[in-house]
């Protein structure tokens, strides 16, 4: 396959606002359902559950865009990571803020005795915690001042996110593990594709570290 | 509905008009709205719509005055019924299909008296009685509803269990093609419950057959369930088809597929959290701040002395 040209003006003033609104989509989904009463019986966890499901998916999709990139060679995909990246710490924070607001309704002696004590919960945290460092270092300088190298080492913790991310889903399941299994099954193919593109082709490695140099 | 007129000169119900062409002309007569809709969807869409039942006797089982009743839409459309689906709205969404008549119940087991009996037969020497109890699910929300039922202990007495009797155990009803959701395996079908005896006898124990002065929809159990509001919700079986009498502690479904998560008893406890999470508090539907849970539900005066003596953080 080869790789897509689409002009520097699509990309910039066309295709990327767009995946931005789009990536708001589930929050204005959520704003009409609150407004229009139309979470079902139970709002809190309906808010809850959603919040947390698209930042497992987002930070899934964010983490697509590497292996796609290395069977499609779709370069200008990489324009779309950080934003995606950014997008699943989003709803990951709102995710726990709807836990500790809503659902907790800021108790937090009790908040603080669930995370030591529910694994699940405890697992959830450190998805949480690991994204914290990536958003701050997602920056231009950030990559700059890191240096390449080490910026993606530090990134490598996406990974982590997205295994403790999926294991906090499988937990918190009562019967029908079979949303957390197919996250799982995603995670596990993107994270085959890396392993096998980085032991064959050596191609196309993502190109952080380099454009950081030149910077 | 039939319930609570009993067909005179002891004729049997079926020997009467057959309940669905009855049902059918009732819905013929109701106007042409319903008799198009008839025609377009036989048997399921007769299923879904509301019923009163009559002579539906109030009894002073109330909860405190703070609590208000849970909104009818709540109560049927917020439901843990996993032979239709997962999640919460799917019991509503695909428990239309399900036929609730005819229906029979078989009882047997450690009783003089075991057969098979009708649905109408087994409801229809009953007073049924309206009766609020808290509802509390084991994953930490609850409501309040407005049942209609018998006491499970008037149905057992008729079949005279023996001093056998230990326990007994219900079962749901197993029936792939109207329960779409049994056709897969993660959970061993037909779900199963069961109570001690004392507790089956216990006042508060129910059989179920209607909410809100209605016909009970299918997604809460139809035709009959059971109710122990000082349990777990999920000790509430539904749609039973059968009765057990039994010597030995029966097996329950959740029991079996997670037995650190939930025991026999699944008594309602502030003090024994679910290993994954704290049972201290419990969030009400319709309300924004969490309520602290009652020790068995608030029950404690009618069911605390059957576990006298009892560990409960053992018997959980």
């Amino acid at each position: 396959m080869s790789s897509m040209r689409i002009p520097e003006f699509w990309l910039a003033c066309v295709i990327k606002p767009s995946v931005f609104l789009a990536s708001l989509l589930p929050l204005a989904w959520l704003a009409w359902g609150w407004s229009t009463d139309g979470l079902g019986a139970n709002p809190i966890e309906a808010t809850t559950r959603f919040l947390g499901d698209w930042a497992l998916r987002f930070l899934l999709i964010a983490l697509a865009v590497t292996p796609v990139r290395m069977l499609t060679a779709w370069n200008c995909l990489a324009r779309f990571r950080r934003m995606l990246g950014l997008f699943a710490f989003a709803y990951a924070v709102l995710h726990l803020l709807s836990y500790i607001g809503l659902d907790q309704f800021f108790a937090w002696a009790t908040i603080w005795a669930e995370i030591v004590k529910r694994t699940y919960i405890t697992i959830g945290m450190l998805a949480v915690l690991c994204l914290i460092p990536l958003a701050l270092t997602s920056t231009k300088g950030m990559v700059r001042r890191l240096g390449g190298k080490r910026w993606q080492k530090l990134h490598r913790l996406a990974y982590v996110a997205g295994v403790a991310g999926v294991i906090h889903f499988y937990m918190m399941v009562k019967a029908d593990v079979r949303e957390p299994l197919i996250y799982g099954a995603i995670l596990t193919a993107l994270f085959s594709i890396r392993l096998w593109n980085g032991r064959t082709r050596q191609v196309a490695r993502p190109s952080v570290a380099r454009k950081a140099k030149r910077a | 509905m039939l319930i609570g007129k009993i067909a005179p000169g002891g004729v049997r119900n079926s020997e009467i008009t057959p309940r669905s062409v009855y049902l059918n002309r009732r819905h013929f007569m109701q106007g042409t709205a319903g008799a198009i809709a008839l025609a377009a969807l036989p048997a399921s869409a007769a299923t879904n719509e509301r019923k009163k039942l009559e002579g539906v006797v109030k009894t002073n089982f109330e909860v405190s005055p703070d609590e208000s009743l849970t909104k009818y839409d709540s109560v049927t459309g917020y439901n843990n019924f996993y032979e239709f689906g997962f999640d919460k709205d799917d019991p509503k969404a695909n428990a239309g299909n399900l036929r609730t008549r005819p229906w029979t119940v078989k009882v047997d087991g450690h009783v003089a008296k075991p057969g098979t009996v009708d649905i109408d037969d087994l409801i229809k020497p009953h007073r049924l009685e309206e009766r609020v109890y808290r509802h509390r699910c084991v994953e930490a929300w609850s409501m309040v509803v407005p049942w209609v039922g018998i006491p499970l202990k008037d149905i057992v007495e008729r079949f005279e269990p023996t001093s056998s009797a230990k326990y007994v155990a219900f079962q749901t009803l197993l029936d792939p093609e109207q329960m779409p959701a049994q056709k897969r395996s993660s959970i061993n079908w037909p779900y199963v419950e069961g109570l001690r005896i004392d507790e089956a006898v216990n006042p508060l124990t129910l059989m179920v057959v209607g909410l809100y002065g209605e016909v009970l929809p299918n997604q809460n159990g139809a035709p009959l369930r059971l109710v122990a509001p000082w349990k777990y919700g999920f000790k509430g079986i539904k749609s039973i088809v059968g009765i057990r009498f039994v010597e030995q502690l029966p097996p329950t479904t959740w029991n079996l597929l997670q037995p650190r998560e939930y025991g026999f008893y699944a008594n309602v406890n502030p003090k024994v959290d679910h290993p994954r999470w704290s049972q201290a508090t419990e969030r009400r539907i319709g309300e924004f701040r969490r309520r602290d849970t009652l020790m068995f539900n608030g029950y404690a005066e009618q069911v605390a002395s059957l576990y006298a003596g009892m560990d409960l953080a053992e018997n959980y």
